[in-house]
This record gives C-alpha cells, structure tokens and sequence, in this order.
C-alpha cells in the first residue's frame, strides 16, 4: 500500500491547504479599522550612509509626512518650495485628467485598452521630482506619470495609445506601453517583472562606467512573486548597484488580492531584509513622503551606498484596465473608504493648509491641464485612431526586427504586401 | 599560424575584441577568477580587470537581463551560459525581451549582445548537461543563432557576433571543444592539433554570420549538419564512400539558403542531421525548405538524422547520440531510392 494512504496516518494531524482570502468580498462593507496607520512624522529617518540593516525597522513601519491637519511634519519632510509643490500638484492633476480622458476614448472605440492610476499619481510624479532628469527609468505599466512630471508631450503619449500616424512605435505595442529613451523611461513590457532586473544592469553598467546617473525599477504588488524580483534583489545586493526599485502595492492585481502574492506573511518592503538592501515603507498616497523617500535612496545610491527597496503603500482606485470589472471581485466602495486618503486631495489640502493655494486657483489650474489634454487629443486624434490604423504601411511591420532585413522575412514581407493589394 | 583547440580559440576572440571595444563586458557563472568552467575565459580578468570580467550568481535569469540593462545602458555584454541546459530560466528575457526590444521600440534601444553556452551531448552529461536547444531559439524572430564547429569558426563567429547589431546566441558545441569528434566514440580521442582548421590567426577576422561552408564538395547527396555534426557527417561520407556534398550551416539564422538550394539542386538528395529530438528540431525547417525550393530536383524524400525524442539519458549515451549505425542508415535511404 502507498505511503501516502493518510489512514496508515490517523493519529497524525490532518494538513489543511491555506489559500489567501481578502477581508472583504463583493456585498461586503469594508472596515479599514485593523490597518495599522501609524501619524505622519512618527518614523524616524536615518542618514542616508547607514547600515542597511539600520534601515529593516523602516519596512514595517510607513513614512507618513502629511498629517490630519494637512500640515508636513516629521524628520521626513522634504520642505519642498511652494512652487515644487504646486508643480506635483499639477502633474498629478494632468495624470488623473489624462486617465479620465483616454478611459473615456477606449470606451467610444478609439482604442483597443487603456490603463488608469488612479489614486496611485502620488507616486510617479513625485518619484520622478525627487530624481534627476537624467536618471533612468524601467517603469511598469502604471507609471505615466513619470513621463507627465518630465514634459513628455501628452499628444505623444495618445499617439501612441492610437497607435496612429504619429505614434513613433509605429502601431507595434499595446496602448500604454511607452516607450522614450530621451525622457529615460524604458520600453514597458506586459511581461511582467522583465523590467526590475534590467534596471539593475542599467545601474551596474552606470557603475561601471563610472557615470553618476542612477537607475529605478518600477513593480506592482502581484509582479514580486515573478523570479524577476528575485534575480533584481540579488544582483543589486551583490553588485552593490546604485539602483532604486520600487514595489508599488496597491492590493490588487487583476483581481488576486496582495495576500496572493504574499502580504499576509510580511510587508513587501521586507523582503529587503532577507538580501541586505536598505528597505523603506512609504505611504504612496502621500506625495511628500514619496518624494522624500526617492531623494532618501537617490541620495544613498548615488554615494555608493547601494541598493534600496521602497514599498509605495497605496490602493488601486479603479480597475486593472479597461478590461476589468472589479465589482465582480472586491467592494465597490473601498477606494473611498480606503484609509490613506486621496493623494491630490491631500496635496492640494497641503498647499492650503500653508496658505500657497486657494480654490480659485485651483479650479483654474485644473481647467488649464484640462485644456491642455483636450488640446493634446485634438491633436493626436488628426493624426488618426486605432480602427483606422493597420491598413497603410504594412511593409513597416516587418522593420526593426533585426538592424537589417533578413531574406526570409524580406520574402514574407513581398507576401503581406501582395495579401494587402489582393 | 598558432594552433588553437576551439576553447583557446573562443579565449582569443574575447581577448581581441575586449582590447578593440571598451564597451565589452563579460560575466557568468565562475567565468570570471576562476576561468569559467570549460576554460573559455581564462586570464580575462586578469587581463582586463574585474568591473569588465566577473563572476555572477546562479541565475540565468539574472544574468541575462542584467544584459538587458547593461545593453540598454550602451554596454556590449558578452554572457556565458554555464550549459544550454540551464538556459531556461533565461528565457523570457531572451525571448521577451531581448529579441523584442529593437522592434518594440522601433529600434530606440538595440540589443547588441552574444550569449555563448556551452550545448549538445557526447560527454556523458546526463540529461542536464547534454541538450541541444537551438530551434527553441530559432523559432523566435529577432534572434541570431551561430554553431560553430572548428577553432578558426569559432574565433571568427564569435568576432562577428559582438560586432553585430543584434543579439547573438552562440552554442558551442562542447564535446567538440578539445579536438573533432566524428561519432565513433570507442575510438582514440583526436587533438584539434592534427585538423587544419585549428590553425587560428592572431589578431581581428571574423567569419561571416548567416553564410553557410562546404566543407566536402560532392555530387551525390547533400548532408545538411552543423556543430559535432558536421564532423559526424564527413566521417560518414568517407566510410560509406560516398560522393556528399557535406554543408556546415555555421548560422541557422539567418541561414544561407543559396547554398543549401544550389547544392541540392546539383546532387538532387538530401540529408539533414542534428543532435537535437527530431519533432520540431531546426531539421523540420530545413527539410520544408529544401521542398520548397528544390522539389522538382529531388530524387528521393529528404531525411533526418537526428537524437531521439526523449531526454537525454545518461548511461545510454552513445544509443542516443546520431553515430555513424544512424548516418549510415539514412544514407543508405537517400541513396537508395
């Protein structure tokens, strides 16, 4: 008889498999209440040449800089100018406006997908503010804020979710997976993870070459289970790469809860702990606290000083993409009811709190970036939309394959062009 | 000339072209200090110092999209797969990334890198040591695969590899590594020594990527074979005394198939051998090619010599391996009809 008869076993207890379940299901009211929010300027900050390990209490903590009150407090806070702060502002404000905008689009059949972050704008915009232009990016999907807070014009952002006459990707990549080496924000792959190492090459090579740039990785939640994170943590540490790579848990991928990808068991800024990486919890929703966090690691990489993981703590406010439907999964109500607040409204209370903003101007700032992404969609959408696309210059598909054009698909290519003409 | 077995050979191109391009960065498992594991990297690091030559942990996947990012960065990485066993976990970078990143962003960022590993059987490697797993390679557009199967191959393949602009997988075909191996493995070991193409020029050449070698003119039948096959093949020819035309691929992609169709349309037979299983190897593409292009010439279907579709096995090595009992039934075959 098998060994693995469990009656030859019937003392012993039996196993139980244990699959994650999120708090709240559909039908649900979600109660926040057990989250630990510890008040903003409660986590001290170290120097930026500590030890890693002086860093490990950190990633269980989370650095909060705006408080109730709406006033920065703490060792953390940055003491941007108004004027910094303001530019967040607006960035973020263009991010959410530009979602809306393109959301919108794909649903009147202008495009194929497109992907929101809302309630995430906090994080790329300040990330990208905190670093230098000419820092490298290896973003992931939910990232265009990096590229709004570097000027990348908008009207090349849509021509690419068109896939139009403009787009410079020439109609090859799924909306939303930019692509701009001028504005150091790599190619998005759906392949998920790809990216994190890579961003680890890209620092050893800057090491390397002696350079003074620095590279961030960009992941969601769901991705760290991929052994691309693994393989990222592991040279970084090893290499000693001036890289900063951040996880952006925003409890939810696709429709797997982050307990899916193992945050019942520990934070991910922990995972920092077990590879020796200097390690930091951050309230995403907190645009301060981002940006003092990514100055923090900047800062330390670009001293030699290696490696920091950032957990960016925030809560995917809408669907995954225009594909998903998350009523079917979670509350329809826990956005609102999620506890970190909303990262424009919290800036914007900022900047009031201290007196460098108004409601006038806010609502003619708003105007102006909803202006200028009217203004920008006018423009792109001259230049076409998706369903006219992929009729005119069909040769075009088979560039860039290889720098030079093989016989074989030199010969395919004389084929589409004739199925084309037929 | 110097007389180079095939690893001093693969040693010297690096060192060339280390000295030529300063962008040249080369890592992997124990290829650094150490010299890696088949020697290929001796004296590297010590040469050129261990920011360019250094050892990497065991992560395939790590390694290569380190690669990726050192590529992008506008670095020349040249990686060393310990075995194309382990290839594996690298293979979404490969795939996903690495054959992709020209075309997806319309060539913004460009791949320039080689991935040598080590491949094929005959060493009594068992199933994890032994594998030949070009066509999963070759199956995927914006990829360059190379074979080498002498030393003067070797250095020239590998030089004109890390100066093209593509990404360049270079299987080596390791059994081959110290001298040729023509299949009858009870037979004394031969030294590279003793084989005119051991003689490896000092200094820069390259043999070119995507053109194929006759290496034994006939008017019979062509054999289609590339890495220790070739070598296979041409002991075959000679013990079946038959007039074959033997062609070395040296790259399957892209491949050169004015001299495969000029050949078979001159001898109108056709032979295609590898090491690799035979269901869905990179013999099925030949065989349909060869149909396509030369049907009307052929005298009798084209065949396959080819390992079989299991895994490797460890003490049935030479049962496995396509030796001279397979080559002389298929020839026999094509010959027949």
């Amino acid at each position: 008889m098998s060994n693995r008869d469990p009656s030859l076993r019937r003392n012993a207890p039996k196993l139980v498999l244990h699959v994650p379940e999120p708090a709240f299901r559909p039908g649900d009211t979600p109660d926040f209440s057990t989250l630990k929010v510890p008040p903003a300027g409660e986590t001290p900050r170290p120097d930026t040449t500590v030890a890693a390990a002086e860093t490990h209490p950190l990633t269980t903590a989370l650095v909060r800089v705006l408080g109730e009150d709406n006033e920065a407090v703490g060792p953390w806070d940055p003491k941007l100018d108004p004027e910094t702060l303001r530019k967040i502002l607006k960035d973020m404000v263009t991010v959410r406006i530009f979602d809306d905008r393109m959301y919108r689009s794909q649903r009147q059949g202008k495009t194929s997908f497109y992907m929101k972050c809302t309630g995430e704008e906090a994080i790329a915009v300040a990330a990208q503010t905190a670093l230098d232009r000419e820092d490298m990016h290896f973003p992931t999907y939910r990232q265009q804020g990096l590229l709004v807070a570097r000027g990348y014009p908008l009207t090349e952002m849509m021509n690419q979710i068109y896939s139009n006459k403009g787009d410079k990707l020439k109609g090859r990549q799924l909306p939303i997976m930019y692509s701009d080496r001028s504005h150091g924000f790599f190619s998005i792959s759906g392949n998920l993870a790809t990216q994190f190492p890579q961003a680890v090459g890209w620092a050893m090579a800057a090491a390397i070459k002696g350079d003074s740039r620095i590279a961030m990785g960009w992941v969601g939640d769901g991705a760290t289970a991929e052994g691309d994170f693994h393989s990222a943590m592991t040279f970084a540490a090893v290499y000693n790469a001036p890289v900063i790579l951040a996880v952006v848990n925003n409890q939810w991928a696709i429709s797997s809860f982050s307990g899916i990808a193992g945050a019942e068991r520990a934070t991910f800024a922990q995972r920092a702990v077990g590879y020796g990486v200097a390690g930091l919890r951050v309230d995403g929703n907190d645009a301060l606290a981002v940006y003092a966090a990514v100055k923090w690691a900047a800062e330390r990489a670009r001293s030699n000083g290696g490696p920091t993981l950032i957990e960016f703590f925030t809560y995917r406010a809408e669907g995954h993409s225009t594909s998903d439907d998350p009523s079917g999964y979670r509350p329809t109500n826990e956005a609102k009811l999620w506890p970190l607040g909303d990262p424009v409204e919290r800036l914007k209370a900022h900047l009031l709190a201290i007196g460098e903003w108004d409601e006038e101007r806010h609502a003619a700032m708003t105007a102006e970036c909803d202006a200028a992404v009217r203004a920008a969609q006018k423009e792109s959408e001259k230049l076409g939309i998706l369903p006219e696309q992929g009729k005119d210059g069909i040769e075009t598909m088979f560039d860039d394959v290889y720098a030079e054009v093989p016989w074989h698909i030199a010969e395919q290519r004389e084929a589409a062009l004739e199925e084309g003409r037929n | 000339m110097p007389t180079m077995n095939m690893i001093q050979a693969l040693n010297d191109a690096h060192k060339v072209m280390m000295a030529r391009d300063e962008d040249i960065v080369v890592f992997g498992e124990d290829i650094g200090y150490f010299g890696g594991v088949f020697r290929v990297t001796e004296g590297l690091q010590k040469q050129f110092g261990k920011t360019r030559v250094f050892d990497a942990p065991i992560s395939e996947g790590g390694i290569v999209s380190m690669a990726v990012g050192m590529a992008c960065y506008g670095l020349k990485p040249v990686i060393e797969i310990q075995f194309a066993d382990y290839i594996y976990p690298g293979y979404d970078q490969i795939v996903s990334e690495v054959a992709k990143i020209r075309y997806r962003t319309a060539a913004e960022w460009t791949m320039p890198m080689v991935i040598r590993t080590p491949y094929g059987g005959g060493i009594f490697g068992g199933q994890t040591h032994s594998q030949s797993p070009e066509s999963l390679f070759t199956h995927i557009a914006g990829l360059k695969v190379v074979i080498p199967s002498t030393p003067y191959d070797a250095k020239g393949l590998l030089i004109a590899a890390i100066e093209d602009p593509d990404p360049v997988l270079l299987f080596e075909p390791k059994r081959i590594y110290n001298g040729p191996f023509d299949g009858h493995h009870d037979r004394p070991v031969k030294p590279w020594s003793k084989h005119p193409a051991s003689e490896v020029p000092e200094g820069h050449y390259t043999v070119p990527l995507g053109k194929a070698s006759v290496v034994r003119e006939g008017g019979d039948i062509t054999i289609l074979a590339y890495g220790t096959m070739v070598h296979v093949a041409l002991a075959a020819a000679e013990e079946q005394s038959l007039d074959a035309e033997v062609i070395d691929l040296r790259t399957l992609v892209p491949l050169d198939l004015d001299t495969i169709e000029q050949s078979v349309k001159k001898t109108g037979r056709c032979l295609v051998v590898h090491e690799a299983p035979r269901t869905s190897g990179f013999g099925a593409e030949l065989v349909a090619l060869v149909q396509e292009r030369c049907f009307y010439h052929l005298e009798a279907p084209v065949e396959r010599v080819t390992g079989w579709d299991t895994p490797y096995p460890h003490a049935y090595e030479w049962a496995y391996f396509p030796g001279p009992k397979r080559m002389k039934k298929a020839l026999e075959k094509v010959m027949a009809d």
